[in-house]
């Protein structure tokens, strides 16, 4: 609920007086609404809340926060099929233990 | 800290870890009040990194966990209309009301939808005048900003057939219950990191001063959390309770002054019951008057629908930090994220279903290891 996910803007248009953004997720595109950061320009990178731009991020912040979340699957849950997502709910333990890896090797 | 190069870089999660260990001389309690962190932390193991001395509590943040019961049905009454399109977040899909969740809706004919943000509701909306379109608006203040705006863009553009179930909540009066609680164990907070990038910094001094307690604004990265604990730990160690932000490439200490000043407008501030809490005065946000042709409680008369939560869920004591998930007597076995009793189980952000899916082995071996063989 209260992931936000950083993005970068591909272009930027006025619709019904508002200004809105097409941006880049790691591969998935979305519409953006942009009255919260008026000022932010295409390939500027933003950290994007439901559909909002809350905050500029730096380029390498957002790069890197990307990358983690596409390898956790956080993307999947922010962007894949909700009603898919809510039926196969419950299968609680099937997912990879993500963060074993990281756990390990920080305990050698 | 200036940003961490590499995320998943072991030589520097040690680094943090060492300074954390070589820090710690008494037990602490630390509570991350937001239910991304909460999972972040389960899912990375990062509560089993850290020194025995440091316990993590997790808190209240998770709003799909804490929407209380009656708002649950509430929702479920008004997707049940004939003529309603019903829209929603997807995680409040499956969240139980008294008997359903919004699925069943879903299956029994309900018109349920789910949207990526509340702009999608609205533009529902404008395609369909024949009919109502709601917008199940919960969320901190991370989520009511967006919400907000797309109630103000509803009034300019007339779109009169769009309408939102509001049910929000702030994290500084949670922060003051917790700490207003006789039993309360909490000695630092880690604060939400995006609630932050909304609202700046400015409410947690007072609270910082008053309960003496450290507030480090913490980002949802396990390298992250673990400087945000770093910090707290330090903190504590000196006796010294400020606001310190370790997620400065993401909060300034302003906020985000377009998006409060819509919060100002769009809503008031309001008293606002807590699953498995309670009431906490002034935690929550409602539309205000000049709003409330766009209020869905207002508009479908459900403003009297009150329900009691279950007695065998012990979600709010998990809530407030008193209960770790896997003491609770239900936990696994009448209460699993298929057959959820309270919504901490629901959420993937809920301490329980993070315990579930990320413990349930540990828990089961040192279940079975302390089971004596006859």
């Amino acid at each position: 609920m209260c992931l936000a996910v950083p993005g970068k803007v591909l272009d930027i248009e006025e619709r019904d007086g508002t200004r809105m953004a097409t941006v880049d997720f790691g591969g998935v595109v979305k519409e953006v609404c942009l009255e919260y950061l008026p000022d932010l320009q295409v390939g500027e990178y933003a950290i994007v809340h439901v559909g909002f731009a809350l905050q500029r991020l730096d380029e390498e912040s957002a790069k890197q926060t990307l990358e983690l979340f596409a390898e956790i699957g956080l993307l999947q849950e922010e962007f894949g099929d909700a009603w898919d997502m809510a039926a196969e709910a419950g299968g609680g333990g099937t997912l990879p233990l993500a963060g074993e890896d990281v756990v390990e090797e920080v305990r050698k | 800290m200036k940003y961490i190069d590499e995320f998943q870089d072991p030589e520097l999660a040690r680094r943090l870890l060492d300074d954390i260990h070589a820090t710690v001389t008494r037990p602490w309690a630390l509570m991350e009040v937001c239910g991304g962190q909460t999972h972040s932390i389960i899912r990375h193991g990062i509560d089993q990194l850290l020194p025995k001395e440091v316990e993590l509590i997790h808190g209240p943040g998770c709003p799909v966990c804490v929407t209380p019961l009656e708002v649950i049905d509430k929702a479920l009454e008004i997707a049940s209309r004939p003529g309603v399109i019903f829209c929603s977040f997807g995680d409040m899909l499956r969240v139980p009301g008294t008997g359903r969740d919004l699925f069943q809706v879903r299956s029994e004919g309900g018109d349920v939808r789910v949207v990526y943000s509340p702009l999608d509701a609205l533009r529902i909306a404008q395609q369909n005048p024949d009919r109502e379109v709601v917008f199940f608006g919960i969320g901190f203040e991370t989520t009511a900003p967006p919400n907000a705006m797309t109630v103000h863009q509803a009034r300019r553009l007339g779109v009169t057939n769009f309408s939102m179930l509001v049910s929000h909540v702030r994290v500084p009066p949670a922060i003051e219950a917790i700490m207003s609680s006789p039993s309360c164990r909490v000695q630092g907070f880690l604060a939400a990191g995006h609630v932050c990038s909304v609202m700046g910094v400015g409410e947690y001094p007072e609270l910082a001063e008053r309960f003496r307690v450290p507030i480090v604004v913490t980002g949802f990265e396990p390298l992250d959390i673990l400087e945000g604990v770093r910090r707290a730990v330090r903190q504590l160690e000196r006796g010294e309770h400020t606001v310190d932000n370790a997620y400065a490439r993401a909060v300034r200490p302003e906020g985000n002054p377009a998006a409060r000043a819509m919060l100002e407008d769009v809503f008031e501030v309001t008293d606002r019951a807590w699953r498995g809490i309670g009431v906490i005065p002034d935690s929550g946000w409602r539309l205000a008057p000049k709003y409330r042709d766009h209020d869905a409680e207002h508009r479908f008369s459900v403003e009297g629908i009150q329900t009691r939560e279950p007695a065998e869920c012990r979600s709010g004591e998990v809530l407030q930090g008193l209960l770790k998930p896997h003491e609770c007597e239900a936990f696994g076995t009448l209460c699993t994220p298929r057959n959820p009793l309270g919504a901490t189980m629901v959420s993937s952000e809920g301490a329980c279903a993070a315990y579930y899916l990320y413990r349930r082995l540990d828990i089961t071996n040192a279940a079975r290891e302390a089971t004596p063989v006859v």
